[in-house]
C-alpha cells in the first residue's frame, strides 16, 4: 500500500508516485485531515488546503490509480471531513475525471451526524465523555455549527467490498483507508491497523522527514515501511518516532473497536531503507466513534502594534489595566453591554506564545507587541471594540510619559484586521453506535 | 551541569487532539537514554511542576524503542478557542530545555 503525503494538498514529487506504482501495490491513498489547524475548518467547512493543492494531488493519485486499476482512497476529506469538504474533494474529482476521461466506480462516505439521531442516543446513555470533559448536553449539540464522528474502517471495507474503486470519506480514523484495505485481503486487524498508522502520515516515518510517499507491505505476522524516494529512508528509529507523533502514549493506540497495542513490538532494519516491525497487538474494546464538533462563538477582529518605550515596557501590566477599563467605559457607552464581548491581549516579548504556561515572569526586554482581539457577538461590535482599543493603546497616558504622541507603532493601515466568525471545538465524547456503519452512509456513483 | 537542550537530540509539544498536548523528549542513543533516565529528573512530577497540572493528570510514558520519553497533559486552553495562543500546541516545549540533568 502507497501514502502519498502528510496530508492531501501537501503536495508529493511526482517521481515517487511513479516509484510505487511500478511496485504494483494494492492501493494509494492519503489522508486528508486533522483538527491540528484549529476548530475554524470544522466550523467554516472551509478545507485547510487550498483547492489548487487539492486538485494537484488528487488529480496525479486518481491518473495513477485508474492506469493501474487499483483502489485510491482518501480519508477525512478537505481536512475537517464534514459535508462541505466531503462535497469540494468530490466536486474537484469529477473536474479531475472529466478532463482526463476517466471512469469508475466512486464511493462517498458521508460523517456529519444529524443532530436529532445524537440527541437519541445521549438519552439512551450511549454517548460518553472523554479526558477531562463532563457529560455531553442537548445545548452542546444544538449549539454546535458541525458534528463529524470519526469513522474506522469498516465503511471503506463496505465500499471495497461494494466494488468501489474510488472512496471519498468524511472524518475518519487517520490509519482506516490503508486499514481497510488491509483488512479486505484478510490481514489481521494488529497488523492492518499498525500498517495504517505507519501510512497516514506518509514519510513522517522516514529521514529526512518530509512530504514524500511511502510504501507499506503487510504480512499475517509483520509490516514492511519503505520510502520511495531513493534520497529517504526507513531506519529502526524514525519508525518508532511515528509511534510517538500527535498521539497520547507511544504504545497504546485507541482506535474504534480496540487497542493497538505495540509495547512488544520488534522494530528491525531490512535493508537500509526500510525496517520491519512484528509483534504489534489488537485488543477488542466495545465499538466507539469519537465525536468531533465546533460551535461558533462569535466575530473577531485584532489590530497588532508595538512599543519601544522603556517606561511604559516597565508599567506594561497596570498601563494595560488602566487600557481595558477606558475601553469598557468607552465601549458602555457605544450601548453595547460588557457581556456581548471578550478583549483578549496577547503580549508577545512577555507571554505571547505560553500564556499563563510562561515560566519567566520578569525578563527584560527592549520592545513588546500588543495583539487585541475584541470577539464579539456580531461583527459590528468587535469591529467597534478594536476601534476603541486600538485608540485607547495609542494615547492612554501613563506615570512618567515622554511620548505623548502615542504609546504604539502600528505597522497597517488599516490597523484594524477583521476576522469574521470564529469557533471552538465543543465535543469530548465518544457514542456507542449499533453497528461500525450505522453513523456513516455510503453513496455510490458512477463517474 | 548539562541541561536538556545541551543533551537531547529532540524536544517538542504537540497537539494530541484539539484538548492535549503532548511533549516529547528525545536521546541520540540508548547509552545516553540510560544515563538520563537514571538520573531520575524526568519524571510525571517534574511535567506537572513546569506546566502546572496536577500530577495524576500527567500520562506519562519511558519509551526505550526511541530513547525518549513522552507527557501529555490537558491544554490550558482547547486549540483555537478565545484565548489560545498557541492552536498547534508547537511552542509550549520551552520550559523542558532548562532542565538540569545532572550526568
Amino acid at each position: 500500500m502507497v501514502s502519498a503525503s502528510g496530508i492531501l494538498g501537501y503536495g508529493f514529487p511526482e517521481s515517487s508516485l511513479k516509484a510505487g506504482l511500478e511496485r504494483k501495490p494494492h492501493m494509494i491513498g492519503v489522508d486528508g485531515g486533522s483538527s491540528d489547524p484549529g476548530p475554524h475548518y470544522l466550523g467554516s467547512g472551509k478545507t485547510f488546503t487550498s483547492e489548487l493543492a487539492i486538485k494537484r494531488d488528487l488529480s496525479l493519485l486518481l491518473r495513477g490509480a485508474i492506469a493501474n486499476n487499483i483502489p485510491m482512497m482518501i480519508g477525512t476529506c478537505g481536512g475537517a471531513g464534514g459535508e462541505p469538504h466531503l462535497q469540494t474533494c468530490a466536486r474537484i474529482l469529477r473536474e479531475i475525471a472529466r478532463e482526463h476521461d476517466l471512469h469508475f466506480r466512486l464511493a462517498l462516505i458521508h460523517s456529519e451526524q444529524d443532530k436529532g439521531w445524537l440527541k437519541q442516543q445521549l438519552r439512551a446513555g450511549r454517548v460518553q465523555p472523554l479526558g477531562a470533559a463532563g457529560p455531553l448536553t442537548g445545548a452542546v449539540i444544538d449549539r454546535a455549527e458541525r458534528i463529524v464522528g470519526m469513522m474506522g474502517p469498516e465503511p471503506h471495507l463496505a465500499a471495497l467490498e461494494a466494488g468501489a474503486q474510488v472512496i471519498l470519506a468524511g472524518r475518519g480514523t487517520d490509519p482506516s483507508p490503508w486499514a481497510a484495505l488491509a483488512l479486505h485481503h484478510g490481514i489481521p486487524p494488529a497488523q492492518a491497523w499498525f500498517a495504517g498508522k505507519m501510512l497516514e502520515c506518509a514519510c513522517n516515518a522516514a529521514l529526512p522527514k518530509k512530504h514524500d510517499c511511502l510504501l507499506a507491505t503487510v504480512a499475517q505476522d509483520y509490516v514492511e515501511v519503505e520510502p520511495l524516494n531513493p534520497e529517504l529512508r526507513c531506519t529502526p528509529l524514525s519508525v518508532a518516532v511515528q509511534a510517538l507523533h500527535e498521539n497520547a502514549s507511544p504504545v497504546i493506540h485507541k482506535e474504534p473497536g480496540g487497542l493497538l497495542d505495540t509495547t512488544e513490538c520488534t522494530i528491525a532494519a531490512r535493508s537500509e531503507r526500510a525496517v520491519r516491525v512484528s509483534g504489534m497487538k489488537w485488543k477488542p474494546q466495545p465499538y466507539t466513534i469519537k465525536l468531533e464538533g465546533a460551535e461558533k462563538v462569535g466575530y473577531s477582529a485584532i489590530t497588532f502594534a508595538g512599543t519601544r518605550d522603556a517606561g511604559l515596557i516597565g508599567q506594561i501590566d497596570s498601563f494595560l489595566a488602566a487600557v481595558r477599563e477606558s475601553v469598557a467605559t468607552k465601549v458602555a457607552a457605544l450601548s453595547v453591554s460588557s457581556g456581548d464581548y471578550e478583549l483578549v491581549l496577547r503580549l508577545y516579548g512577555k507571554n505571547g506564545v505560553m500564556g499563563e504556561w510562561e515560566p519567566l515572569k520578569d525578563a527584560k526586554t527592549h520592545e513588546v507587541g500588543v495583539l487585541a482581539e475584541a470577539v464579539a457577538k456580531s461583527q459590528d461590535i468587535a469591529n467597534a471594540v478594536i476601534s476603541v482599543t486600538r485608540v485607547t493603546l495609542l494615547h492612554t497616558d501613563f506615570p512618567g510619559r515622554l511620548c505623548k504622541e502615542g504609546n504604539m507603532a502600528f505597522p497597517f493601515s488599516p490597523s484594524d484586521i477583521e476576522r469574521g466568525a470564529v469557533y471552538q471545538f465543543s465535543l469530548r465524547h465518544v457514542v456507542q453506535p449499533n453497528d461500525p456503519l450505522e453513523m456513516f452512509p455510503i453513496e455510490y456513483e458512477k463517474v | 551541569m548539562p541541561k536538556l537542550r545541551d543533551i537531547a537530540k529532540a524536544c517538542k509539544s504537540k497537539n494530541a487532539g484539539p484538548f492535549e498536548l503532548t511533549l516529547d523528549i528525545m536521546f541520540e542513543d540508548a547509552a545516553t537514554f540510560e544515563k538520563v533516565r537514571r538520573t531520575g529528573v524526568i519524571t510525571p512530577k517534574l511535567i506537572a511542576k513546569l506546566y502546572r497540572v496536577p500530577v495524576e493528570s500527567v500520562v506519562f510514558t519511558e519509551y526505550p524503542p526511541a530513547f525518549a520519553y513522552k507527557a501529555t497533559i490537558e491544554r490550558r486552553i482547547a486549540s483555537g478557542a478565545v484565548g489560545d495562543t498557541d492552536v498547534y500546541g508547537a511552542q509550549q516545549h520551552a520550559p523542558l530545555l532548562d532542565v538540569e540533568i545532572p550526568i
